[in-house]
């Protein structure tokens, strides 16, 4: 991280939050291969941990962005890979809005809604399995996400308790 | 004067920020029910439809929709100011509470009992976001196309490790386009 570029930072996360439709999970692919694979500015595990420090903070998901820029680069790489995030949210948001208020039943929306859903739905397992393989060793790491999975479909319960239970599973050293 | 605007209360933007404020400060694990509950219930805002329709318009375009809804909702009651004011808000305390935890990290992270805890954090964190991609999954329609473009989507970036925007740029327009030509 000592020659981290903080343009090509700013200007890779601008680019990857135009295409970030169905939200942060989708470029999280993208964001792992750039800065683990490409750059080698963190190891795999570090960015999952980072990525689940984030999910238990409040706020919105897209959190982790955040804190990846601000472990490359303290509050300048925070600010890189943050603020390109209001970019297409402040303009294409408003224009978009506009347009709708303008042609409410334009069919174009749908189409371009019901055609990315399920690109969406691709990226954000890449996602899924990117994480696991970071984070799981063997078969008891697996396991206990493929549990998590079971008991989220199942049972309503807040996933906070999910992590907790996550957090003295990695405690007793079953993980 | 006509009440013609009465739908529109007056809304400061003190009351824009503090709003968001509370909405994502009780975020946790996703903000989307508290945006519903502060904007609809609490502030009366928005009605019901109000709210879907614009976090259905959020879901369109690229950003975290939450965040989306917070700039239209901040630019519809104050303008420019308004939609600045609620990001703030809305952004800002997530951001220092963030920051906070990665100082934390950065001085606790490479203890063993902390280590072990994240470890099993990180396991649960991941079966998170796989229950999330199985119940978007289960409400696809069963057809073949759909499936297909998220099969691609999967194989080119998790499994080639190509870049997104290339991806994004070769399977997107023949997405909407399948969606567009079914409409018809």
């Amino acid at each position: 991280m000592d020659r981290l570029d903080l343009g090509a930072l700013f200007l890779h996360f601008l680019a990857l939050w135009f295409v970030a439709v169905g939200g942060p999970s989708t470029i999280l692919p993208d964001i792992h291969r750039y800065v683990v694979e490409v750059n080698q500015l963190m190891t795999s595990a570090q960015f999952a941990e980072i990525y689940t420090l984030a999910q238990v903070a409040p706020g919105p998901n897209v959190m982790y962005v955040t804190l990846i820029g601000w472990q490359l680069a303290g509050w300048a790489g925070a600010a890189a890979t943050t603020i390109p995030l209001l970019v297409p949210a402040t303009t294409l948001t408003l224009l978009v809005g506009h347009l709708n208020e303008r042609y409410p039943n334009a069919s174009i929306g749908r189409a371009i809604r019901r055609g990315l859903t399920p690109i969406t739905i691709g990226l954000m397992f890449a996602s899924a399995t990117i994480l696991m393989r970071a984070v799981n060793h063997d078969w008891r790491g697996y396991l206990i996400s493929l549990l998590t999975v079971a008991l989220v479909l199942r049972k309503p319960w807040n996933p906070l308790w999910l992590l907790a239970g996550g957090a003295l599973a990695g405690i007793v050293g079953l993980v | 004067m006509e009440q013609t605007q009465s739908q529109t209360p007056c809304v400061s933007r003190l009351a824009l920020f503090l709003t968001f404020s509370r909405i994502t400060l009780s975020g946790f694990g996703g903000v989307m029910f508290w945006a519903r509950r502060g904007l609809v219930e609490r502030q009366r805002w928005l009605t019901d439809k109000e709210f879907v329709d614009l976090l259905t318009l959020g879901q369109l375009l690229p950003g975290p929709n939450v965040l989306n809804l917070t700039v239209m909702v901040g630019y519809r009651f104050a303008g420019w100011t308004g939609a600045a004011a609620s990001v703030a808000g809305f952004l800002g305390w997530p951001c220092l509470v963030v920051i906070g935890m990665g100082v934390l990290y950065q001085h606790y992270g490479a203890l063993p009992p902390v280590q072990q805890a994240l470890a099993g954090m990180s396991t649960v964190a991941a079966g998170l976001l796989l229950a999330t991609v199985v119940k978007l999954a289960l409400v696809l329609p069963r057809r073949w196309r759909p499936w297909l473009f998220g099969m691609l989507a999967f194989v080119g970036v998790g499994v080639m490790r190509w870049p997104l925007l290339g991806v994004m740029g070769a399977l997107a327009p023949f997405a909407v386009a399948a969606a567009w030509k079914e409409q018809e």
